[in-house]
């Protein structure tokens, strides 16, 4: 019943993105989320959308996983293109379409039509990029190379290893965790538990008998995992190497190189043309 | 009629692949009233999988499961009754205890099943009578016991449903020998005294040669034999095969014949061992 979920959801691969660096593909992300907000015209948001499908066609990953990533904010991505196609006004703005409902005018502008526009696709360009950076790399160096980029941050006194360590260990046992819901789930319902059905109250209630052993095995886990990492000398100080090195290869710089070279294209293409919002 | 019976019994785990192997195909299992069935093979061999189809928690994907020659799978009351009719136990079960009290504990099971208060309290003291546990325990936390006491109590949770089948997945895994011992004995004198069905999946060769009365060995989601001990021990290079052995004395008793003693091939267990070396020695048998 609760199989399938997946967290983290990577893509096993040998695509150019799978192969580049996380801290790399991690700061060109927020990189590109910069630049999808510098657009000004339909032909720079064009370059900067193609430049996303360029990166989902290079990285293998069905388009439907993709497709599938946006799902969840569809609604969103409506609401607010329909709101901004009605609320968009302004000094000159440009009236395609008038209509009187009782007291109210509905006022479709061509800034409105625009500007739902210019949101849309950006929010489906933001989606599908992240989507890729979690389908191309795996928790473990997604983690890895968050502990590499906050390291700095170190120097303040801020426990960044420490952090990263809690991450990767959360993230290790949510498969394990999943497991033994449902292995106590099925011994519960062995006894006669009734876990399915009933108002929310009821199985609410019903879930007792599932969290109680749970939390049980939780801290059971946790209370073995601390001393198996104290008898291997873990103190949690001091800086500490990692079994994944991130290492920045040629490739790497030719990925910046890239993302530069769009983030210049944006620019000049914002001069060139005429802003449309 | 048989206690719990399989027809082609078959599953494939949702969300698999076309090319893979189901998790279990074709199992025909038949557990006649009263007889205790081993289940063994090795891990992976999809011997949990099947006990799981016993009281309907998986729904098969071909076949049948019958308990008292009743389809179990017939309506939503069939299902039910299938959980109270068939006892499963699952491995550690000590980890699924979760009331204040033991007692509260075992009574989980006949409470769901919507018994009277006195008759729950008869039957959680009777599955503790079964199981060893003094009255003693029952007020106490079940985290306040020791392993074995955990497990056995545990194991009265089941009981106390009084089900028509008992199923138990490797009730002694982890229990230190005199632990093992008291589960052993407590499934003896269960069956001895109720007459009930149980069913025992078990890794320990030793045990399942002194508790069963029928064995099915499962091999790759298959029933790959089936039958009584000297049936089954009796094809030692075909276990090893499997990634399994045969008990150690009928490993020593199969060397004493290699080296040419007139031994019986039908040794399973100590008892047996002991009673066959006396025979020998009774008639002066050497070593040729």
């Amino acid at each position: 019943m609760i199989k399938g979920i997946t967290i983290g959801q990577y893509f096993a691969g040998r695509s150019p993105l799978h192969r580049m660096d996380a801290r790399m593909k991690i700061v060109l992300t927020l990189a590109y989320m910069v630049v999808i907000f510098l657009c000004k015209n339909f032909w720079a948001l064009g370059c900067t959308a193609l430049a996303a499908v360029l990166c989902a066609a290079l990285s293998g990953v069905p388009a439907k996983m993709i497709l599938r990533s946006m799902r969840p904010v569809l609604i969103l991505v409506l609401f607010t293109g329909v709101l901004n196609v009605f609320y968009t006004n302004g000094p000159n703005t440009h009236i395609w379409f008038q209509y009187e409902l009782w007291r109210v005018t509905l006022k479709i502008t061509r800034e409105g039509v625009f500007t739902a526009m210019f949101t849309t696709i950006r929010i489906l360009c933001l989606i599908a990029v992240s989507s890729l950076l979690t389908y191309t790399t795996t928790p473990s160096m997604l983690t890895t190379a968050m502990e590499r980029l906050l390291l700095p941050l170190a120097k303040l006194k801020v426990p960044v290893a420490v952090f990263a360590m809690m991450m990767t260990l959360a993230l290790r046992f949510v498969p394990t965790l999943i497991e033994e819901t449902e292995r106590i789930m099925n011994a519960q319902k062995s006894r006669g538990a009734n876990l399915e059905t009933g108002s929310l109250l009821q199985r609410v209630r019903a879930f007792v008998p599932v969290l109680v052993p749970l939390f049980v095995s939780a801290f059971r886990r946790a209370a073995e995992l601390a001393s198996a990492m104290e008898s291997r000398c873990y103190t949690g100080e001091g800086p500490r190497t990692s079994l994944k090195q991130l290492r920045l290869r040629p490739w790497d710089f030719g990925w910046l190189a890239g993302t530069v070279l769009l983030t210049a294209g944006i620019v000049a293409l914002n001069h060139f043309f005429r802003a449309v919002i | 009629m048989n206690a719990i019976e399989t027809q082609s019994l078959t599953y494939q785990y949702p969300n698999t692949g076309k090319g893979t192997p189901a998790a279990i195909e074709g199992i025909n299992l038949a557990a006649q009233p009263g007889q205790l069935l081993c289940i063994i093979g090795h891990t992976g061999s999809g011997k949990s999988t099947l006990v799981q189809h016993l009281n309907a928690l998986l729904k098969p994907t071909g076949g049948a499961v019958f308990v008292d020659g009743k389809n179990i799978w017939q309506n939503k009351a069939s299902i039910r009754q299938a959980r109270f009719w068939v006892g499963l136990c699952f491995q550690y079960p000590e980890y699924q205890m979760f009331e204040e009290t033991v007692e509260k504990d075992i009574a989980f099971g006949p409470k769901n099943m919507g018994l009277p208060g006195d008759e729950i309290r008869a039957r959680v003291l009777r599955a503790a009578e079964y199981v060893g546990l003094p009255e003693s325990c029952l007020p106490k936390s079940p985290f306040d016991l020791s392993g074995g006491e955990k497990r056995r109590a545990a194991i009265a949770g089941v009981m106390a449903m009084e089900p028509r089948a008992l199923v138990l997945d490797e009730p002694t895994a982890g229990l230190d020998p005199a632990g093992k011992e008291q589960i052993q004995q407590l499934i003896l004198r269960y069956r001895r005294e109720t007459g009930r069905t149980v069913l025992l999946i078990s890794h320990n060769m030793e045990e399942v040669a002194r508790l069963a009365d029928q064995i099915l060995v499962m091999h790759q989601g298959r029933a790959a034999l089936c039958g009584t001990a000297a049936e089954v021990f009796g094809r030692a290079a075909q276990l090893r095969e499997m990634g399994l052995s045969v008990p150690v004395v009928t490993d020593i008793f199969e060397r004493l014949r290699a080296a040419g003693l007139p031994v019986s091939a039908e040794i399973f267990t100590e008892e047996q061992a002991a009673a066959e070396l006396a025979r020998l020695k009774r008639e002066g048998v050497r070593l040729p």
